[in-house]
């Protein structure tokens, strides 16, 4: 069997947080495995964990306990070359325009002038960018600035892909559209990508495995497999197993959230 | 997405500019009707048409050359030291959390203290030359400076410097690429206050006791009831900063039009 791309033994995360400062434990202990080229969708109750889990895999904090494992090289909060990571909030250069903004990681990358050009032009007609290319951040939508961000992670060609709610501020229709075409992005560029999101019809249309986290300290309780094809949209919706995926992460999901508010005490 | 349309933009654009002329304009019409009535008499001030008149005689006999050489050399060596060290003194304490809250109160009424103040004590000690002037400028601009740089820093989004670390960006890299452009809008600020800064320390110390330069040929024409240099000197000052001005409010406004802040 192939050797996971990413592994995590036990890792766990704590803060000092609060006045005076007292432990909060925010994550963990996780073990998690994720195969070359695998699509991961991670659900979970608000605040259980789900962002600083990402964060540790792509090395921006440091864990607390355990192994965090980027294809056999430890993890130890530094950024491994070789991640990509859309974030939530809108993460586009605003002075910069949308082929300047895409270019922006390519600097060091070595490559010529010609090769860097035709990559982030191919990028820009993936993510549908392309009569957009001289445009500002400031001039295009929320969802057009997700595509920047997106392409300008693309356009360097990262082996593993970290989603943080990247359709989290985006409507309904607008996110399913945007699902499918982070499908696309996937098929063609054969990456790992690792998603976090907190609408369940978004993760069981989108992942191959999805992992339901417990409230806080997250933990992964549930890994739930889908099965789907690789050539799969958003219209696996009609399959009959849909229902029952969706529902089956509502069961766990459910318990975890009710056993969040009530420890808000609401 | 909130923008008036190229057509709109451009006519209100012209509207204000013709505003700003007519309130301009109308200002100088009705000093020069006063003076040419005589409700305001020629030993006070001549008619603006003829401190126009004077400025252009003036600047062609080229008497006030090394004047005006000095007091905007002066000028632009305090800015750009102002500048220089207010970003990187800026810079440094964003990283120094306890120095930077201790410096904080200080900063904050640091401009009620009358910096011109200490110019009799910069001559004692440098003598009367250019560097007590330097240093006024210089000491007006740059907390004005720090503080924007602060400002700045503190509004660099935590999502842009997050995105650098994946990139594997190099601090160095990070703070040119990333944290300077973003924190841009705001050393701008910056940069206006410290040019007015440095033309009002400039020319208020040399109006105080100088050896040359525009505030001590105003000065030296104030106590020589000189209008005919007085006045045209004033107004070459303020079109020198009101055209300085203009150029960095237009870089501002381009700025900001892209970042769809305004």
């Amino acid at each position: 069997m192939a050797t996971p791309q990413v592994r995590l033994q036990g890792v766990g995360k704590v803060f000092m947080a609060g006045e005076p400062p007292a432990p909060l434990h925010a994550v963990g202990p996780v073990d998690l495995e994720l195969k070359r080229g695998e699509f991961f969708a991670v659900v979970g109750p608000s605040g259980c964990g789900k962002s600083t889990l990402l964060e540790l895999i792509a090395g921006l904090t440091p864990a607390t306990d355990g192994m965090i494992e980027f294809e056999g090289r430890p993890v130890a909060g530094k950024a491994p070359e070789g991640m990509g990571v859309v974030f939530q909030d809108d993460a586009s250069l605003p002075w910069l325009d949308v082929t300047a903004n895409v270019a922006f990681g390519l600097r060091r990358a070595g490559i010529s002038r010609e090769a860097k050009d035709k990559r982030v032009r191919d990028v820009l007609s993936l993510v549908g960018l392309s009569d957009f290319a001289t445009s500002y951040p400031a001039q295009l939508s929320g969802g057009m600035r997700q595509r920047v961000c997106i392409a300008r992670t693309l356009v360097m060609q990262p082996r593993l892909i970290l989603l943080d709610e990247p359709f989290g501020a985006l409507d309904q229709q607008t996110r399913l559209l945007m699902g499918d075409e982070l499908l696309r992005m996937w098929r063609e560029t054969d990456a790992t990508v690792f998603l976090i999101t907190h609408a369940l019809d978004e993760a069981t249309m989108l992942a191959d495995r999805i992992g339901v986290m417990s409230a806080r300290p997250g933990r992964i309780v549930d890994v739930v497999e889908t099965r789907w094809p690789r050539e799969r949209d958003s219209r696996i919706i009609e399959h009959a197993d849909f229902g029952a995926i969706t529902a089956r992460l509502w069961h766990t999901l459910r318990e975890e959230s009710l056993k969040t508010i009530g420890r808000s005490g609401a | 997405m909130g923008h008036t349309t190229a057509h709109d933009g451009g006519a209100r654009v012209t509207r204000l500019v013709w505003y700003r002329v007519l309130v301009v304009g109308g200002a100088i019409a009705l000093l020069e009707v006063l003076c040419l009535t005589g409700a305001i008499d020629k030993i006070t001030m001549q008619a603006p048409h003829l401190i126009m008149r004077d400025l252009y005689r003036m600047l062609v006999s080229g008497r006030m050359n090394g004047a005006i050489s000095k007091t905007l050399s002066n000028t632009a060596l305090a800015l750009v030291l102002a500048l220089g060290v207010g970003i990187i003194i800026g810079a440094l304490l964003h990283r120094a959390r306890a120095l930077r809250d201790t410096l904080d109160p200080l900063f904050a009424t640091y401009y009620a203290v009358p910096v011109f103040a200490f110019y009799p004590f910069f001559i004692v000690v440098f003598g009367l030359g250019d560097l007590p002037q330097v240093l006024i400028a210089f000491m007006l601009g740059v907390v004005a400076v720090i503080v924007n740089t602060l400002n700045g820093l503190d509004r660099v989004p935590q999502v842009l410097l997050k995105t650098a670390r994946i990139m594997q960006m190099s601090p160095i890299d990070t703070a040119l690429r990333m944290t300077l452009p973003s924190a841009g809008p705001y050393l701008l600020t910056g940069a206006k206050l410290a040019v007015a800064y440095a033309f009002i320390g400039v020319i208020g110390s040399e109006f105080i006791m100088s050896r040359g330069g525009i505030g001590y040929e105003i000065s030296f024409a104030y106590a020589n009831f000189d209008n005919a240099t007085m006045y045209p000197l004033i107004v070459l000052i303020l079109l020198a900063s009101v055209v300085i001005n203009g150029v960095l409010s237009r870089w501002e406004q381009r700025l900001l039009v892209r970042r769809g802040m305004r």
